[in-house]
């Protein structure tokens, strides 16, 4: 009975890994999961009989995660992928994202509900460009912790003296970055098996806790707002029955802030104001409804409200307006962004056009200067745009709320999204 | 300063509230969903899911049952007894109809399984009844090309799945645009494991067919896979040897004729869970479909399998 009681109350861990190609980021999910012993028999069985026939000298750990047939086949890790574990303290979820061609738009799909990110470095290359990269967009995306695994220290004679430098250097790179509430190092290798789920034989001078146990035991605070009121309306429930004869219901997930009964409220964009007369779910009526639950609340007063419409408080509203300022992520290796181009914008449950009318800078994500001579946004580029939205969006800047300050961009033609925007 | 630890929800609640947000958004961005229901575990749970989406409105969207003709009896007897108790709209698509019209051709030998044959039922079905997106009870954490899945993913004019071209998803945005003749498919259990799903039966206290459940069953032994005796198998000779009765019960419940069982003693939800919990096996380790190559379930699911 314990036990259950355990498994229910037990809190969630998101993480994403980033790493460039070769550092051995699938070989160290592959340990994490290996050592945890969170890999099903018949998984090591499928993956020794592989190993065996690809000629490799070790279980190759990575061909766990690599499970499409290109990447098996490449020895590369294609698309993100999603991992699950437990242990007794929490549960996790991965997002494994691969560090080529669509290394960022990868990263950046990763780190969008991750609450820690795992960046790795080769002991032999130390802080590359890509560290760099990895560390500013964890930094962007606003992912409160960073865990620096220094991976392959086998290959560095487990020397101390290469692991401080690659410290320092990190450090000076990371002072110019905000956001990042706290950066742990671990000296590990991933293929051996140090500092992944056990303490390291080879390094007796690192003192501080295996990657495992910094993943169970790091403080993860609440990454929801709940001060301000944000209801996105998702669905209008009418039933049409005789015993809900009258019933309109407004269903959606609470994307910010607490509501109950009773409450002032004012729908958006018509500003009528009204009281919630119940917050209903199928198990009964609830007294408050807060993120990330979904429910449906039904008014006082009969007003007309539709999808994409927002529910919120009169003293308390999000931003209206047709002018955005955001940081975007171009995602499509077929188009750049040059700015005057339409496109369609999903921000939470509404959808409008959208035209960019400026590119105000493109960030050097290996240096973080900006660069405003060369205003082209291309696959994996990150900038700062204006943009003008056919109606209204109802927003708070993504540093108060990821989910009423984060959007993407679809092209109106091919219907691929080819940009994610963090409102300012 | 208001509290925010008293808004800690635990992460069941919080796969439910994802899912359901899920469901409700599949019913708002296309114009004629589905939900694919098997009788299985996973697409009750969904279809569980989807009547607290809408509530009290019934469900936008009808179920649909892709049958393959070689059930076991108790799916069906499920299947019906719960669509009427959530009074959903049920549409089966059937393979013996495809085979009947001569769209699918029967897999030969002894070892023939009509699991693959589903894919041309369920496109056909798709397509007679243009249904825009389907609804599946997949999860990643079952199989390793699905752990590469979208909630929304997309399917191209032939139902094809394009593993290395699929559209990022962030945050709780989903983009469901498509052009004419293109399908999504959507798992809202996308984030759910096999403990999640029974801890979900549990706490709920959802009935399910008896075949999750143990009991002395007939069974046989093909490729170190014990399945079960039904009429549409032909036993093989050095197999009816293998021939007894024999405490089982399945973890995954599809084809008759591929769907391996487990020696249990479980027969209740809670030995369900301690057994979940103690297994070294992969749910799908008994799934014979999946052990025909090492990437038998992308090259299915390329073609259109769900």
């Amino acid at each position: 009975m314990s036990e259950e009681r355990g498994y229910l109350d037990m809190d969630l861990l998101r993480f994403t890994t980033a790493g460039s190609v070769d550092d051995g980021k699938s070989t160290l999910i592959g340990r994490l999961l290996y050592d945890s012993k969170n890999i099903f028999e018949d998984q090591m069985e499928a993956m020794e009989l592989s190993s065996k026939s690809r000629g490799d000298e070790h279980v190759n750990l990575a061909l766990l995660t690599d499970g499409l047939r290109a990447e098996r086949e490449q020895g590369i890790t294609i698309d993100v992928a999603y991992r699950y574990f437990a242990t007794p303290k929490r549960k996790f979820i991965i997002a494994d994202t691969p560090g080529h061609i669509q290394y960022t738009r990868n990263m950046v799909t990763g780190a969008s509900t991750a609450n820690l990110a795992i960046v790795l470095i080769d002991a032999r290359k130390g802080v590359i460009e890509q560290t760099c990269r990895h560390a500013f967009i964890a930094s962007l995306l606003r992912i409160q912790h960073v865990v620096i695994c220094v991976n392959k220290m086998d290959l560095v004679d487990w020397s101390e003296e290469v692991y401080e430098r690659i410290i320092g250097d990190f450090k000076k790179f990371a002072s110019r970055l905000d956001n990042v509430v706290e950066v742990t190092f671990i000296p590990i290798s991933a293929l051996k098996g140090d500092n992944v789920v056990d303490k390291s034989k080879n390094m007796d001078w690192y003192q501080g806790p295996t990657l495992m146990y910094h993943l169970e035991h790091v403080y993860v605070g609440p990454d929801a707002n709940h001060i301000d009121a944000r209801f996105p309306v998702q669905w209008v429930i009418r039933p049409m029955s005789n015993e809900w004869h009258d019933f309109r219901g407004y269903a959606g997930r609470v994307a910010g802030g607490v509501f109950k009964p009773g409450d002032d409220v004012v729908v958006l964009p018509s500003g009528f104001t009204t009281k919630i007369k119940a917050i209903h779910t199928i198990d009964g009526e609830i007294p408050e409804a807060f993120n990330p639950l979904s429910c449906t609340i039904t008014l006082e007063d009969e007003i007309d409200i539709s999808r994409g419409d927002m529910i919120a408080k009169p003293n308390n509203q999000p931003k209206i307006d047709q002018d955005i300022e955001a940081m975007v992520c171009w995602f499509s290796d077929k188009k750049k962004l040059k700015g005057r181009e339409k496109y369609i914008i999903r921000h939470t449950t509404k959808e409008a056009k959208v035209i960019v009318k400026d590119i105000r800078y493109k960030v050097n994500i290996n240096t973080l200067h900006k660069i405003d001579d060369d205003l082209e946004l291309s696959l994996n580029d990150i900038g700062r745009i204006c943009l003008r939205t056919s109606s209204p969006l109802f927003y708070d800047s993504y540093s108060r709320n990821r989910q009423t300050g984060s959007f993407v961009l679809i092209d109106e033609f091919t219907n691929e999204t080819v940009a994610a925007g963090m409102i300012l | 300063m208001e509290n925010h630890h008293s808004y800690q929800v635990n992460h069941l609640k919080q796969l439910e509230s994802e899912a359901i947000y899920i469901l409700r958004e599949t019913a708002a961005q296309f114009e004629k969903p589905a939900l694919l229901f098997s009788g299985g575990k996973d697409s009750i749970v969904m279809a569980w899911l989807a009547r607290k989406a809408f509530y009290p409105a019934k469900l936008p969207f009808p179920l649909v049952h892709v049958d393959t003709g070689h059930n076991f009896p108790e799916t069906i007897t499920y299947r019906d007894q719960f669509v009427a108790d959530i009074k959903a709209n049920l549409i089966v698509g059937s393979v013996q109809e495809s085979i009947d019209q001569g769209r699918a051709v029967e897999e030969k030998g002894a070892k023939a399984s009509r699991n693959a044959l589903q894919t041309v039922t369920l496109l056909d079905t798709i397509e007679k009844n243009a249904y825009d997106a389907c609804l599946g009870g997949g999860r990643r954490d079952e199989e390793k090309a699905r752990a590469k899945e979208r909630f929304f993913s997309h399917r191209d004019e032939f139902g094809q799945w394009d593993p290395k071209n699929q559209r990022p998803e962030l945050w709780n945005i989903f983009n469901g645009r498509k052009l004419q003749g293109e399908h999504f498919r959507v798992f809202p259990l996308s984030n759910w494991t096999e403990m999640d799903v029974w801890q979900y039966i549990k706490a709920e206290k959802i009935p399910l067919p008896n075949l999750y459940f143990a009991d002395e069953r007939p069974v046989f032994t093909r490729d170190g896979v014990t399945l079960a005796q039904t009429d549409f198998i032909t036993l093989l000779p050095e197999e009816e040897a293998s021939k007894r009765m024999e405490m089982v019960r399945f973890r995954t419940i599809g084809d008759a004729t591929c769907t391996g069982a487990v020696r249990s003693n479980a027969s209740t939800i809670d030995d369900i869970i301690e057994e979940v919990a103690a297994a070294r096996q992969t749910e799908r380790g008994g799934r014979s479909d999946d052990k025909r190559s090492e990437t038998a379930m992308e090259d299915r699911k390329k073609q259109g399998y769900f």
